[in-house]
């Protein structure tokens, strides 16, 4: 009994203060301050914000693959069980990539190479962490496309990405993903680029995995459906700052921070029964700031109904509970009140 | 001009056929051609919106850019205010060029990015010779104030707007000339969701104040649902599925339909209905399947379904489904 809720709550992936900074033109852009989380076994964490937001920055800065120059983190811990990813060795990272961590891509058709079959790429990945056959190791291949549901996986192993559809070819990133039984799964707007059909496929099929295998998934995407679909925690981020974190239902519900307020308002949303007249839909003004010329204070303020003087200094984070936590000033005055 | 043509149909299509003709495999097989619109029917009244909805590939696009002669139809009838466009030559064509318009998906691609955004937007005015120079001038700050971009803007280039502010120029460049219609072809899908309520709110302002007509394009059902008077589901072709938004959503007849609003991530609140999910991919346009075009997906497929293709018939009053079975 204990061992099961201790496996729940020991977090895989926790991540302490991560700050990115770009040299764009020599003059240092800060792309992600401070964001902190923790990933906790079996669970999955969505990170959800606009494009330019830093959610993938995130993730590439997790694996360190942050393209440097011009990109440099300047600070914070990545802990994958205890151990700090940032400072870990090359040697150590790249053999961390794919096999304890791993990550899904947006554009299934430019992440895989267009010139190899889709089992020599498998196979790669395989090779690349275990110490087996060549033959062996397309047996397992085979056995991975048959898991992520691809039919005929012996014909299909054999044909090049060019051949697959959209939703075949993200079927087979997922298991060139999955080739090591990663602990934690990094999926980069995963559904973006399928119909919504295919989209339901897939998150069906990353569910079912995460049940088989107990992996931690942080799904990195836009789209807040996807979010209620698959999170059962969730993270929102603007101009690089982590504003909001809560577990599905209070985000959902009692979100605090205007932005996730406006965001979850401003989508239209399917109602059972659409009224004749198309009413308005609430809009959030203005557009994502302008991270070169960063003004101070909440990088929200400007675009903020509910912004007062205050908001010319930057909030810090309030802490509502466990893992749950605003960075808004209203939130101090609410708990001050 | 006649007095029907008032407050009744602007556009009417029947049977309209796009076909693209592919590279042979060897030099003695026969040309592939693959079947992008396969005899597809809808009129649309002056001042509403038909909303077009399905997965990539459905020739939901290339529907829309047959209407404007963008590509050319292979078959079937397109009447726009009366005129029969498929007969037209080009330099007939010309003058109705003004009255019709469209909205790209991306407007990253869509905009010379050598052109500031003033030229962009009194290019069409350019092209068909309106008013002198002073008056080309005007318009365009008109048209700047009307979409929402500020005058000083004219003179900065596309890349220096955001995505959202890009699809103003591009709606501004689309009501340049005073259009009746205007595709809108995927217009928000390309933007982040708090710059597509601005977006679609844009739209449903300009349609009321300038009584215009719409074609909308859309993968997205929550923003059909919300512009939409009416909606045709497109599957491989064809129209599946035609009727008024309320009945869409309230009683989808169609077994793909139903498939794709319930694939459709709803939030939690709503009901938890049975989930439908389909199997499989579209099937290839090239060779498209043997009778109902839904078979190889759906879940009541029946020997009928094999071998012969459901007409688009009215069901109800209003409701027209390409279905071989009532629907309980």
């Amino acid at each position: 009994m204990s061992a099961v809720l201790d496996r729940q709550e020991i977090s895989v992936l926790s991540v302490e203060g991560l700050t990115v900074d770009f040299d764009v033109k020599g003059r240092s852009v800060n792309i992600l301050s401070e964001v902190s989380f923790d990933l906790k076994s079996g669970e999955t964490l969505g990170i959800i914000g606009e494009s330019g937001c830093g959610k993938s920055m995130t993730a590439l800065a997790l694996l360190r693959m942050i393209p440097s120059p011009p990109g440099r983190i300047t600070g914070g811990k990545v802990l994958l069980n205890d151990e700090d990813l940032l400072k870990a060795t090359k040697n150590r990272i790249s053999s961390i990539r794919g096999k304890e961590i791993s990550m899904i891509f947006q554009e299934p058709m430019t992440s895989l190479n267009p010139v190899y079959t889709v089992g020599n790429q498998i196979v790669e990945t395989i090779r690349r962490h275990k110490l087996i056959s060549r033959s062996k190791a397309l047996e397992e291949a085979v056995e991975l496309l048959r898991m992520v549901q691809i039919p005929a996986p012996d014909r299909r192993i054999s044909e090049y990405p060019h051949q697959l559809s959209g939703g075949m070819r993200q079927r087979v990133m997922i298991a060139m993903a999955l080739a090591c039984s990663p602990q934690v799964l990094i999926a980069d707007e995963p559904t973006t680029a399928l119909d919504v059909t295919v989209q339901a496929q897939i998150f069906d099929l990353l569910k079912e995995i995460q049940e088989q295998n107990g992996t931690s998934i942080i799904l990195i995407t836009h789209d807040f459906s996807a979010v209620t679909e698959m999170a059962d925690r969730v993270l929102v981020m603007y101009a690089g700052h982590k504003i909001e974190e809560g577990t599905l239902g209070q985000i959902t519900d009692e979100a605090k921070h205007p932005y996730t307020r406006g965001l979850l308002r401003s989508m239209p949303e399917i109602k059972s029964d659409p009224n004749e007249y198309r009413e308005p839909l609430p809009e959030i003004p203005g557009a994502v700031p302008d991270l070169i010329n960063r003004q101070e204070g909440c990088p929200f303020g400007p675009r903020c109904s509910f912004a007062m003087a205050k908001c010319l200094q930057m909030p810090q984070s309030y802490a509502l509970g466990e893992n749950r936590s605003v960075k808004c000033w209203l939130t101090q005055q609410e708990n001050a009140a | 001009m006649s007095e029907s043509g008032h407050n009744s149909a602007l556009l009417e299509v029947e049977d309209l056929k796009v076909q693209f003709k592919l590279k042979r495999e060897s030099l003695l097989s026969a040309q592939p051609i693959l079947h992008a619109v396969d005899g597809v029917s809808f009129i649309i009244d002056r001042g509403k919106t038909l909303g077009l909805v399905g997965e990539s590939g459905c020739g939901k696009s290339t529907s829309g850019l047959a209407l404007l002669g963008l590509v050319t139809p292979s078959h079937g009838k397109l009447l726009f205010d009366g005129i029969d466009l498929s007969s037209l030559k080009a330099e007939q064509m010309f003058p109705i060029r003004k009255r019709m318009q469209i909205i790209f998906q991306d407007p990253y691609s869509s905009l010379n990015p050598r052109q500031t955004a003033g030229d962009i937007v009194s290019e069409p005015l350019t092209i068909h010779q309106v008013g002198m120079l002073g008056e080309r001038k005007e318009r365009v700050s008109e048209l700047f104030a009307m979409v929402g971009l500020r005058q000083n803007q004219k003179e900065l280039y596309p890349h220096q707007f955001s995505g959202g502010q890009r699809q103003r120029i591009c709606i501004a460049r689309a009501l340049a000339l005073n259009p009746e219609f205007i595709v809108c072809d995927e217009p928000v899908s390309a933007l982040d969701v708090a710059i597509q309520a601005q977006v679609l709110n844009l739209l449903c302002k300009l349609q009321d104040e300038l009584d215009l007509t719409y074609l909308f394009i859309s993968h997205d059902l929550a923003v059909i649902q919300h512009v939409c008077d009416e909606i045709a589901v497109m599957y491989l072709g064809t129209i599946v599925e035609k009727t008024t938004r309320r009945q869409l959503f309230n009683e989808p007849r169609h077994p793909y339909t139903k498939a794709l609003l319930s694939a459709v991530l709803q939030n939690q609140e709503s009901k938890r209905t049975e989930r439908i999910r389909l199997v499989g991919d579209i099937p290839n346009p090239i060779n498209k399947p043997t009778g109902c075009r839904f078979h190889t997906r759906c879940r009541y497929a029946e020997d009928v379904c094999r071998s012969v293709e459901p007409k688009l018939a009215e069901k109800y009053p209003g409701h027209w489904e390409a279905c071989h079975f009532e629907t309980e």
